[in-house]
């Protein structure tokens, strides 16, 4: 066991623990955001520098100060470790300079997008970053590839963190898609144009942080907000089936993940779920997801809105009489 | 007792030879009324005369097109989210191959709809749009018998090429530091 202090607040874990799942532990206040980790995903992490902290003691037994900041996902703690995250001026400084760098190339189609919303890139760009860019560069492009019918890829809009590359590995058998080229050109991208079809491809739609992997058959259909997202199941062979799903009206625009509050997905769901199931009676519901109230998804949703009476020259007088009553 | 001393005392006094003729109390009213025959007149000869509106009126909107006479609208829904009276809705749909010359980018709004009944003119939809398609104007939502009538599609919003709207007035130019 260690004793770790992260903005002020300690906390007792387990050695071999990262500053990252001990700042989670503590809770959402101190956990630095992450747009490449994913604590679902063995070896991911390390790629986009935005749970960069600064540690102010190193140990109890060396108390110097690491001379750098450190990528909270992949710096092991140490005991009697002092870790600051907001309240260090050089990690805002530095993650303000690290959400610069992800939007270099990054379109700002959030308009477009059928992401926005729900985008970690646009919580991290509105909470840590700058509202002006500083380049002058075009954004880079890229020859548009069909990689199936079930999921759109906008390599455009892709931060590379890897997720999508880990998932394909991990959840499923036998990968066909991967990073290609090197540096600034490099792209996700299948061998030959090779179509991602596999039982738990849809996957890459819940892990990717961004739109650069959204779903096909959900693909301008509304935003995210305008949906009403409820908690549903159903008896399924190949996963879990418990699912989120989407709706607007009476149809169900799409099927996800149930994500928790670090936006990684609970359980990883197959692609008959998600894809194929888009009717009321294929599932049962649970109730409403709770969301966020900050979030957007819940704007304009009232939970506890008693509906008015419509009156009627026939009800009129009943009404009349029973708020007569009430009185 | 008294309470307060905004009461008045009603009196029973007779009247004299002069009030009870009646006809100086007529005359003098009559005068008021003559005299705002020459006063100038508060109220307009609509629709033959017109009111000047000012730069910031908010009157009924309209979907810009850019110069290329594209429509800008994305259906991106940030009107509608920001709207208080939720009297915008929105389809989108994806522009095919061969409509590039009538939508801007690849996605637009197949059905815009605002409700003008349950619009409250605050011109927020026009300062949320991050696509410069919705401006307020200073035209005037007519009369009409019906309420369905109110329910404002892409038909009647949408400018028409040959009949621009000018918004130069109402156009912010904002500036990020």
């Amino acid at each position: 066991m260690a004793k770790v202090t992260i903005d002020g607040q300690t906390i007792e874990v387990a050695d071999g623990t990262t500053i990252l799942q001990a700042a989670r532990m503590i809770g959402p206040e101190v956990a630095p955001p992450t747009m490449c980790y994913y604590s679902k995903l063995k070896t991911s992490g390390g790629y986009c520098r935005t749970c960069l902290v600064e540690v102010s003691k190193g140990s109890e037994k060396d108390p110097r100060p690491m001379p750098k900041l450190v990528a909270s996902c992949r710096t092991t703690i140490m005991d009697g470790m002092e870790v600051k995250n907001m309240t260090s001026d050089k990690v805002i400084d530095a993650r303000k300079g690290v959400v610069e760098f992800l939007l270099l190339n990054h379109p700002l189609d959030c308009p477009v997008c059928d992401q926005a919303g729900e985008c970690q890139l646009q919580d991290l760009g509105y909470e840590h970053g700058s509202a002006k860019t500083r380049t002058d560069f075009e954004r880079r492009t890229f020859d548009k590839i069909d990689i199936g019918n079930k999921i759109q890829l906008h390599m455009t809009r892709c931060i590379l963190c890897y997720r999508c590359v880990k998932t394909a590995e991990q959840i499923t058998d036998g990968r066909v898609h991967g990073v290609l080229n090197r540096g600034d050109a490099s792209e996700i991208s299948t061998y030959i144009e090779q179509a991602i079809d596999n039982d738990f491809s849809g996957n890459l739609i819940d892990v990717c942080p961004v739109g650069a992997l959204t779903d096909k058959t959900f693909r301008f259909k509304s935003r995210v907000w305008f949906t009403k997202p409820v908690d549903a199941h159903r008896d399924c062979d190949k996963c879990s089936g418990k699912t989120v799903v989407w709706y607007k009206g009476e149809d169900v625009l799409r099927v996800t993940g149930r994500k928790d509050q670090w936006g990684e997905v609970e359980e990883f769901i197959c692609n008959t779920c998600r894809f194929d199931k888009k009717k009321t009676s294929d599932w049962t519901i649970e109730g409403p997801r709770a969301i966020s109230h900050q979030s957007v998804i819940s704007a304009n949703h009232y939970t506890k809105m008693v509906k008015p009476r419509e009156l009627t020259l026939n009800n009129i007088k009943t009404i009349a009489l029973t708020e007569g009553e009430n009185k | 007792m008294q309470l307060t001393n905004r009461s008045k005392v009603v009196s029973n006094k007779e009247m004299s030879f002069k009030e009870k003729l009646y006809i100086p109390a007529i005359l003098s009213g009559m005068g008021v009324t003559f005299k705002h025959m020459f006063k100038k007149s508060v109220s307009l000869r609509y629709p033959e005369v017109t009111r000047q509106f000012s730069p910031v009126y908010r009157g009924m909107h309209v979907l810009k097109r850019d110069a290329e006479g594209r429509e800008n609208c994305t259906a991106c829904g940030l009107c509608a989210v920001s709207c208080p009276a939720e009297a915008i809705t929105m389809d989108a749909a994806e522009r095919k191959k061969g409509e590039e010359h009538l939508y801007r980018e690849e996605k637009y709004a197949a059905k815009y709809e605002i409700n003008m009944l349950r619009c409250i003119f605050c011109g927020l939809c026009e300062e949320a749009c991050p696509k410069d398609a919705i401006y307020l104007t200073d035209r005037i939502v007519e009369s009409n018998y019906k309420r369905n009538s109110f329910v404002f599609g892409k038909d009647v919003l949408v400018e028409k090429i040959e009949d621009r709207i000018d918004i130069t007035k109402r156009k912010k130019s904002y500036k990020i530091d």
